[in-house]
């Protein structure tokens, strides 16, 4: 097969990965059809692509680092309170510096704690990153003079993107924005997933007692990667504020938490695509069934993962995957 | 004459021994199974639903409906535990998290379409609302039910997993399931009785929490944090640990509540977390 051929080096191995393919292609392209097919639903459409690049920080800890977090959300508050509060309290509404502002005191919090990540394993980390979140959240609620507390906070007016796009109430300029910004980290993540980086920290998913053994700096990678999707993190949690004008405590919770590793799980953890395909399953199907019915829509999202941790362990693009692969072999 | 400091920490011990009871069961399941089980909650508040609805509905009395909250939650344990449960045995942690979240979810939801997201109240018997004089404090009776129960639970537990054939089944299928196995231990059945042992004892930590806490769907998460912290602090598969573990976490909440209340439960994750970072096993893990 030519395939093989462009295996036998390492280096022809990752580039054999990074190269695109047609499918990736179309994906990115059909992300522009809300714009001409549902006018209406360009604010949903805004919000998954917020949720999608929030999923796609867990998954490069999780998915590719095999760091299993219930806390991510803290570092999406994080995010978001920075940029909300740099509007309310402080009358800065430029979203751009906005963003970087946000990437830059989540990715603090994340350097800071990524120390204590570094070195636990198992139920310790589980109950670690739990513990951050939980401490975050409580921090938020009883520091209210300066986050609205239980109220959320109020007053953020975002200015016009690049001083020109004005935040419309349908959502292009939101939409357009929120999709330029998943796009862009989606490139930056796709290069560090498929360098020699990116196979280390799948090493570390794989075997965490034996890369130190053949001399990987382990804990420096997961350091590193851990920033970064608190970064990331905080990033989407800013976007969220800029776009919707408005934080809450909400977005702080466990809830937020334990429904972002269920949609990266749905998509399929540890492919790139799992976390953008599951937000938008599960956003989409939230959107539908919990108008109706809010608090039954919890028994669907709870089969649904029951059903794919016994039946579809890689989620359902691993499963896609199985069965195209079934198909070739026809 | 006691000052009020006293008061408090009878509060924090009983709130503490409510916590204990709450977490037992998972210091079986997930501390000596070693399965990451989210769902315990779930079958506490089965175990509350039970009691509210026969209490309220059938009239019973209280007492009569702590044992049928037990099997009524263990019964369903086990259920659970042949088809999902014993498929993830030695799958990773993740899958554990997902497959017990999943569950936990799906029984909110169903709590929700049976009995509504309101609270439940629940009607205690007159000789277990009033409280006991004692050197100037009023000691509620049922608090002092919550300590007396605790202890005994405590004690039988540690005995029967120390000294009895059944522990020592239990013992030996989890230190070496292959070796259990060999020596003609049914490992299948042992783990299912002591999934529903442990289970059992969250449906009657569930019922025994509604006169303090109240019984709404949310509940299966609400206290999953707590049960969490006091088993992952108190060390994994230590009955003893876990008791100490909800002590000081039951002590220190109410007192962190009533003297320093605009901290909340900030102290609680602080300390939790801090006692992880010194001792990621828990207090009394042997890991």
């Amino acid at each position: 097969m030519a395939l093989a051929e462009s295996m036998r080096t390492p280096q022809g191995y990752l580039q054999s990965l990074s190269r695109w393919r047609g499918i990736e292609i179309v994906f990115w392209l059909a992300t522009l059809l809300p714009f001409v097919l549902l006018p209406n639903y360009l604010s949903l459409a805004s919000q998954i692509a917020i949720t999608a690049l929030f999923a796609l920080s867990l998954d490069l800890i999780l998915g590719y680092a095999g760091i299993v977090s219930l806390g991510h959300a803290a570092f999406f508050g994080v995010g978001a309170y920075t940029a909300g509060i740099l509007s309310a309290r402080y009358g800065w509404g430029e979203p751009i510096s906005g963003l970087i502002a946000a990437a830059l005191a989540a990715g603090l919090v994340g350097y800071a704690t990524s120390f204590i990540i570094a070195r636990f394993r198992h139920l310790a980390l589980i109950m670690l990153t739990l513990g951050f979140g939980l401490l975050l959240a409580e921090l938020a609620n009883s520091a209210s003079w300066l986050t609205g507390g239980v109220d959320g906070l109020q007053g953020i007016h975002t200015w016009n993107l690049l001083g020109v796009f004005h935040f419309d109430l349908y959502g292009y300029t939101a939409y357009a924005y929120s999709l330029a910004v998943l796009f862009l980290l989606f490139i930056m993540s796709r290069r560090l997933i498929n360098s020699p980086f990116g196979l280390a920290l799948r090493g570390i998913r794989e075997n965490r007692v034996r890369m130190p053994a053949i001399g990987a700096a382990s804990r420096v990678h997961i350091r590193t990667i851990y920033t970064t999707a608190a970064a990331m993190a905080g990033i989407a949690g800013a976007l969220l504020a800029q776009t919707t004008e408005t934080v809450s405590l909400d977005s702080l919770s466990f809830d937020r938490s334990a429904e972002l590793v269920v949609m990266l799980v749905l998509g399929g953890a540890g492919r790139l695509y799992g976390g953008l395909v599951g937000a938008i399953i599960f956003m989409v199907a939230r959107d539908q069934f919990s108008g109706t019915t809010p608090q039954y829509w919890y028994f669907w999202i709870g089969a649904l993962l029951v059903i794919v941790v016994v039946f579809l362990p890689n989620g359902i693009l691993g499963g896609l995957a199985k069965l195209t692969a079934r198909w070739r072999r026809w | 004459m006691l000052p009020p400091v006293i008061g408090v920490l009878f509060d924090g011990l009983a709130y503490g021994m409510l916590l204990f009871l709450l977490s037992v069961g998972l210091s079986v399941t997930l501390g000596m199974m070693n399965f990451i089980n989210l769902a315990h909650c779930a079958f506490a508040m089965l175990g509350g639903y039970v009691t509210v609805t026969l209490v309220n509905r059938y009239g019973w009395p209280f007492f009569a409906t702590l044992p049928v909250a037990f099997l009524a939650a263990a019964l369903a344990a086990v259920v659970f535990e042949r088809i999902l449960y014993r498929r993830l045995y030695k799958a990773t942690d993740l899958d554990q998290v997902l497959l017990t979240i999943g569950i936990t979810f799906m029984s909110v939801a169903v709590a929700a379409y049976v009995f509504t997201t309101a609270q439940q109240p629940i009607q205690l018997p007159g000789y277990l609302r009033g409280s006991i004089p004692f050197m100037g404090l009023d000691l509620a009776i049922y608090r002092l039910i919550l300590i007396v129960i605790a202890l005994a639970i405590t004690v039988a537990l540690v005995a029967g997993l120390e000294y009895t054939r059944f522990g020592a089944r239990v013992r030996a299928a989890v230190d070496n399931e292959r070796m259990a196995r060999g020596l003609g231990i049914d490992v299948d059945r042992t783990f299912a009785a002591t999934f529903a042992l442990g289970s059992g004892l969250a449906g009657l930590g569930g019922a025994l929490a509604i006169e303090i806490v109240g019984l709404d769907p949310s509940f299966a998460f609400t206290y999953l944090v707590y049960v969490l912290i006091v088993v992952s602090v108190g060390g994994l598969g230590s009955i003893a640990g876990s008791f100490a573990a909800a002590a000081v976490l039951g002590v220190s909440d109410i007192a962190g509540k009533y003297y320093v209340p605009q901290l909340g439960a900030f102290l609680i994750y602080l300390v939790m977390i801090s006692l992880l970072m010194w001792r990621p096993a828990g207090l009394f893990g042997r890991r």
